[in-house]
């Protein structure tokens, strides 16, 4: 993976850096090789680089305090939350800061009145959960990292989860961010009340893989816990006949709270490690979960059964309790560890694609496989279509880490190719960086960089992610001028 | 004043490409209902893209329609229902508030002014389900963003910031939204005789329970809603889904607000039109010269924000949608009091901001005088402004429609 050429002047200046770091954010500055380490890398391993130097501010302030002698001093900056993101978002730079929000740990707010919460970046994703669970409320957007990522990565990442087909993903439970433009300057978007005015700047900075601006304040919604959730678990011969039952399930006019699909091979390795009743001889196994009023959940829940009895299901168990319910989905959320015993290691890709591409997608990874030498697992937010493809692996074995990132490419490609993306919310970092000229031409790439532009026109906010190639924002492509006549003259005109 | 037509993207892209090269503004507009809308725009030329027409396809299945933006609102309401699905955000329809007739509109028009109705809380805005667009900048360039599936991280979100940026950013040319199965079942609590205060109160213990409630509104004992009791102030709360699901939850709900207030139910069409009333703020579209404003605050601050209005704004009447949250007021014809109206948004007490309000209703000559839309703090507005000049450099698109003199 190139990263950009590290500037030498900045490395030859590092001592100087050290010094006006640690005036800025005093006690925050960490600069021996040591504790540096600690850094080197994310949830996406496999890359590794130790930063420049690491500063773990405790205030709005003092991250506007470290930003701002970045910027006169010309330094790279790479914001990191949990460090458990899987694109490698926040994979350091060698002429780079890494700018830790960990200790930026406080909920600020507890508001039951108004339904939200407001916590400062480095808070968890299930801290928020745990701080009003007593009341009855929760955060909806459940990533499975969630005992561990931070909200501020979750709202970089505009993290999903199983249950955001009914509840929306990050972007969609956010009213209220607090961020610092790479001039330092402090930015309040919304709050307490619905939609921030003007431009949607916190839609654009939700996403934006800490390209744009450090978030350092947080107001989500939370709502109230469902007063039940079942889950059914569904067998089929066929992937095609669990597609179907999704996409019929869905045009019956349901939503259910989740509704995962693995394939066979995912659905073993899971039943192997958690003993959660799979039938390990079916296809494709989904995981429905209805949840809301017990009257509606048994309703649907019965409509579900009846949907996937005649489209074939095999199998078919209704969770009677909440430990069996529990166990249904241990099966699923293991479904990683549960590859990694199968393989030395493991490589998630993250691709979105249209629902009823699932059979020919999955065909074609199936030949993909023996083109490639390498087994593969398949674990599927299928109400989505977002899939997650887990190419197994040693990376011991000379040649294979690389046949595995090929492998992984070549099925984003595909991802994109019957009109999908290349990411649903693992997000794109160096990992699918190189891919963007797939999904998007160069104007559209071009576009999204003005944006960038008008929040960082010197690309020093975690350059080298993202976008393939860097063009300095005044260098960008000339505008098309077309002096001369009125654009189509025959038309009627009034 | 010239009118342009284009028929397709490609005579999109030359019309803008001929303003940027002569600097000739453009107001671009589909089929003009959402006129009044935002500042008057300072062009001498018109894009009138209600000739991009059509749906290029909608899939029930994959939740997903694509349609070209002047495609009418009505049309595509009807397809949807169709299948039994909607746009969950509810787009009002502001034909008859600013004088025009009901049911016109586009799609484009209602992704371009960020529209939602009573159920915003809950299923968010027309920001919330618009997945890709294609679009012309003001470059005179064609891009493309987000995509043609409903969970996408790919890039930044651009269709989120080109949706209710009244068109001063891009010319859309083609939609791809997200849609969703209607509610099969609707029905609406009345709770009877509630001032405000009250009101807001009731609403917050409806919201915060696990009722799944889907609109909650406070209507005052001054302004007439369809199925409401006369002169009387009441808090509305409708519940959506299967029929049992909604019978369910409304007999927790009345038994847990049970006592607090007069309790009654709309059912089907008298439950559609109560809350249809409240989408379009049908009330103030009766007195077409009185000025009406949107104030967007925390729900639980609403009733105060309320009174501070009332004693500040001589004439005036409101009432209250999203549980508190939304402000709709009106005020007799003259002076826009716009300093009262913002004076009336309580201080922020440490997180976010407390709230911003927009003149959604007032004559072209007050539109171009007063803020129509917040007024931001200047690192936001320069923001904005950086924003804007990468898009439109030449401040061809829509010029003024924000913000004066951008």
């Amino acid at each position: 993976m190139l990263m950009p050429k590290p500037d030498e002047a900045v490395l030859r200046n590092r001592e100087a850096l050290v010094a006006r770091l640690e005036r800025a954010v005093p006690g925050g500055v960490i600069g021996a090789e040591d504790a540096r380490r600690a850094y080197d890398t994310d949830g996406l391993s496999m890359y590794r680089q130790l930063p420049l130097v690491v500063v773990l501010p405790r205030s709005t302030a003092e991250v506007a305090a470290a930003l701002k002698v970045c910027k006169e001093m010309g330094v790279k900056v790479v914001p990191r939350g949990a460090g458990t993101g899987l694109s490698g978002g926040a994979l350091p730079l060698a002429d780079g800061i890494i700018l830790g929000l960990s200790k930026l740990n406080r909920i600020l707010d507890i508001d039951y009145d108004n339904r939200t919460v407001t916590v400062q970046p480095g808070v968890t994703n299930l801290g928020i959960t745990h701080a009003v669970q007593h009341a009855g409320f929760y955060y909806a957007p459940d990533p499975s990292s969630q005992i561990a990522c931070s909200i501020g990565g979750n709202v970089a990442e505009n993290s999903g989860g199983v249950h955001c087909l009914k509840y929306g993903v990050t972007t969609n439970n956010i009213l209220g961010i607090e961020f610092v433009t790479m001039d330092g300057e402090v930015v309040r978007l919304g709050g307490k009340h619905l939609d921030s005015e003007g431009y949607d700047l916190m839609g654009v900075l939700t996403g934006s893989e800490g390209l744009l601006g450090v978030v350092t304040e947080v107001t989500v919604r939370i709502l109230q816990k469902p007063e039940t959730a079942r889950a059914v678990l569904l067998g089929f011969p066929s992937v095609e006949a669990g597609g179907e039952t999704v996409a019929a399930i869905i045009a019956a006019g349901i939503i259910p709270g989740g509704m995962e699909m693995m394939d066979n091979p995912a659905l073993n390795a899971a039943e192997d490690f958690v003993n959660a009743g799979y039938p390990r001889d079916a296809a494709s196994l989904l995981i429905v979960e209805l949840d809301g009023p017990m009257a509606e959940v048994d309703h649907l829940i019965e409509r579900v059964e009846g949907i996937a009895r005649g489209l074939g299901a095999t199998y078919c168990r209704v969770s009677t309790s909440e430990e069996e319910r529990a166990a249904f989905w241990a099966g699923r959320k293991a479904a990683f560890p549960a590859v990694g015993r199968i393989a030395a290691d493991y490589m998630c890709m993250d691709g979105t694609i249209p629902r009823k591409e699932l059979p020919r997608v999955l065909r074609r990874m199936t030949e993909m496989q023996d083109e490639f030498g390498l087994r593969v697992a398949n674990v599927f937010h299928a109400g989505d279509g977002n899939l997650h493809p887990l190419i197994l692996f040693d990376a011991n074995n000379p040649g294979e880490l690389e046949r595995a990132e090929k492998f992984g490419a070549a099925i984003l490609r595909l991802c994109v190719e019957v009109g999908g993306v290349l990411t649903g919310e693992h997000g794109v970092g160096i990992e699918k960086r190189d891919l963007m000229t797939d999904q998007f031409d160069a104007a559209d790439l071009e576009q999204q960089i003005r944006l960038k532009c008008a929040f960082d026109p010197d690309h020093l906010l975690n350059p080298g992610k993202v976008f393939p190639v860097l063009h300095r924002c005044a260098e960008l492509g000339r505008m098309v001028v077309h002096k001369g006549r009125m654009p189509f003259p025959d038309l009627p005109r009034f | 004043m010239t009118v342009l037509k284009p028929d397709n993207a490609a005579q999109v892209l030359e019309a803008v490409r001929w303003a940027v090269a002569e600097e000739q503004p453009l107001e671009i507009v589909g089929t003009g209902t959402k006129r009044g809308l935002g500042r008057p725009v300072q062009a001498a030329h018109t894009l009138d893209l209600s000739g991009l027409s059509g749906v290029v396809s909608y899939e029930p299945e994959e939740l997903l329609l694509t349609v070209l933006p002047g495609t009418p609102m009505a049309e595509v309401t009807a397809l949807l229902a169709g299948r039994g699905q909607e746009f969950a955000f509810e787009a009002p329809d502001h034909g008859p508030l600013l004088g025009l007739p009901g049911g016109g509109g586009t799609v484009g028009g209602v992704v371009s002014a960020g529209l939602a109705g009573p159920r915003r809380f809950k299923a968010g805005s027309a920001r919330d389900h618009v997945l890709g667009l294609h679009a012309v900048s003001g470059r005179g360039e064609s891009f493309k963003a987000g995509g043609k599936v409903v969970k996408n991280v790919t890039g930044y979100d651009l269709p989120k910031l080109l949706t209710g940026a009244y068109g001063t950013l891009g010319v859309l040319t083609e939609l791809t939204i997200k849609v969703l199965p209607g509610p099969e079942t609707a029905r609406t609590l009345v709770l009877a005789g509630v001032a405000a205060a009250d009101g807001i109160a009731l609403m917050a213990a409806a919201l915060g329970s696990s009722a799944e409630v889907s609109g909650a509104a406070w209507v005052p004992e001054n302004l007439a809603f369809p199925g409401l009791p006369d002169r009387t102030p009441c808090a509305v709360l409708r519940l959506e889904g299967p029929a049992v699901s909604v019978a369910a939850r409304m007999t927790h709900l009345r038994a847990m607000l049970d006592g607090r207030a007069a309790q009654a139910e709309l059912a089907g069409e008298e439950s559609a039109a109560l809350w249809r009333a409240i989408r379009d703020v049908t009330p103030f579209a009766e007195d077409p010269d009185r000025l009406v404003w949107k104030l967007s605050v925390p729900p639980a601050e609403g009733a105060r924000v309320l009174d501070r209005l009332l004693s500040a704004c001589p004439g005036a009447k409101a009432f209250l949608d999203q549980g508190g949250g939304w402000i709709w007021l009106s005020l007799p014809a003259g002076d826009a009091l716009a300093g009262a109206v913002r004076g009336a948004i309580l201080a922020p007490e440490g997180f976010g901001g407390g709230g911003h309000a927009t003149l959604v209703r007032a004559p072209e000559a007050v539109r171009a005088s007063v803020p129509v839309f917040q007024p931001q703090p200047a690192g936001l507005a320069a923001l904005s402004a950086r924003i804007k000049a990468q898009f439109d450099p030449k401040g061809v698109l829509n010029p003024g429609r924000m913000t004066a003199g951008a």
